[in-house]
């Protein structure tokens, strides 16, 4: 039956855990923003070659499963001779991975800002690049804020399959508690119940965003 | 470094077929179970009395919260301390459905909501009952605004399908990485299962946009 004891003394090291799911997501979102930016960018120029490059980028990374990405990184990069440790390559993989969805995110963004704005901050001397750095991406961020928070809640969730590269994150830990007491049902709903409460809180803070925003 | 040899792919091929199979089939029947159990729930959350569309609430919300693996975890690992005890097969087709559920009863909820309030006053006022009023006015309605929502979901089920790989249910992921750790080929088995996925979710997408385009043909 339910045992409590082990449902209760997973949570610590649960807890230490998930710090390990929040940084590699944040991280991941993070670098994240900065491929999509780039990435948006292709889709939006006027060159050929750089729409059909981010074209394809948001192809391939929407149309593969993460799980799949995630084998691709940590197994073939050592066959270029790169070797990567497991937390880089989960980290990668979730840049890489939530990359192709904020571009789309970012692309519904840049398209809305007023095309004068964009102009106004040319007459006004700034190079092309200054007024994406300093007018498009903090517009566009602060347009798409609520959408980027529902993104970190998707990348939170989705990172629990990082542990089966093997880091020590809030899944694989559940996962060695279930191996070493043989409760595994204690164990995962243990860490079931922290997932909902980041995911929750995550929730209500792009609830307030969005409030805070239709109040202008 | 290993010269690239798609003969790892070719000999294959029986093994790999039937991984694709049991993928479509798991996708097909979570899409099913899940469809169907998220409109159950969305219709009682219309009628059904506070208290049970609470809980259906926190069902919800339980499982939108959490990880699709540690929900796939629970039923197959932590299922039989509850006497449930599932092959997995049997545990990965039912926890996508049960996962797809949750999200399935949110679109529903969400199509329901977008209906003018007027014409569900209308009907009554028109003399339809409740029930009449749900299968004729809502349903129909409900189901042609929540086109778009209902085929993303769909597509996006298709990639989670790939998750059931880690307990242990032959589908097209299992196949190919096992393939690949028992020949070294990581390069072939996994080019080509990203294939395979880029083909399944193209062939979706394109289905789900003739999809939707039919439904439009109602919106106007």
């Amino acid at each position: 039956m339910f045992d409590t004891d082990t449902f209760l003394q997973g949570f610590p090291l649960l807890l230490h855990s998930a710090t390990a799911t929040i940084g590699v997501s944040l991280a991941g979102l993070f670098i994240g923003f900065f491929i999509a930016v780039a990435v948006c960018c292709a889709r939006l120029s006027g060159r050929r070659w750089a729409r059909m490059l981010g074209g394809a980028y948001v192809f391939f990374f929407r149309g593969v499963p993460m799980l799949v990405q995630l084998l691709l990184v940590y197994y073939l990069l050592p066959f270029i001779d790169i070797n990567v440790p497991p937390i880089v390559a989960a980290i990668s993989t979730a840049a890489l991975c939530t990359a192709s969805y904020i571009a789309e995110i970012l692309r519904g963004g840049f398209l809305s800002i007023p095309p004068g704005q964009i102009e106004a901050a040319r007459m006004l001397g700034l190079s092309s690049f200054d007024t994406l750095r300093r007018i498009q991406v903090p517009m566009a961020f602060r347009m798409t804020l609520p959408s980027l928070v529902n993104e970190m809640v998707l990348l939170t969730k989705a990172s629990s399959l990082i542990s089966v590269v093997g880091v020590a994150e809030l899944t694989r830990t559940a996962q060695n508690i279930a191996a070493s007491t043989y409760r595994p049902l204690e164990a995962y709903l243990a860490a079931a119940l922290i997932y909902f409460v980041i995911c929750g809180l995550l929730a209500l803070f792009a609830h307030r965003v969005e409030h805070r925003m239709q109040r202008g | 470094m290993q010269q690239f040899d798609p003969t790892v792919i070719t000999h294959n091929l029986p093994q790999i077929a039937s991984g694709f199979g049991i993928t479509l089939g798991t996708w097909v029947a979570g899409v099913a179970i899940g469809v169907a159990v998220g409109f159950l729930i969305s219709i009682v959350q219309l009628v059904g009395p506070r208290w049970l569309r609470a809980i259906l609430r926190a069902y919800i919300e339980l499982l939108r919260g959490t990880p699709f693996l540690l929900q796939l975890f629970l039923l197959y690992y932590g299922g039989p301390s509850l006497g449930i005890t599932l092959g997995p097969l049997t545990a990965g087709t039912l926890g996508l459905g049960i996962y797809a559920s949750a999200y399935f009863a949110e679109i529903f909820r969400t199509g329901f909501r977008s209906i003018p309030p007027g014409h569900v006053e209308a009907a009554a006022c028109l003399g339809l009952t409740r029930w009449q009023t749900i299968v004729r006015i809502q349903v129909p309605q409900m189901l042609v605004l929540i086109a778009p929502a209902l085929t993303n979901m769909v597509i996006v089920l298709s990639k989670e399908t790939a998750v059931l790989s880690i307990v242990t249910v032959p589908e097209l992921t299992f196949v190919l990485t096992a393939i690949g750790s028992a020949t070294f080929a990581f390069v072939e088995t996994l080019l080509a299962l990203s294939v395979c996925y880029l083909v399944l979710v193209e062939l979706a997408s394109r289905a789900g946009m003739w999809a939707e385009s039919r439904v439009a043909r109602f919106l106007a």
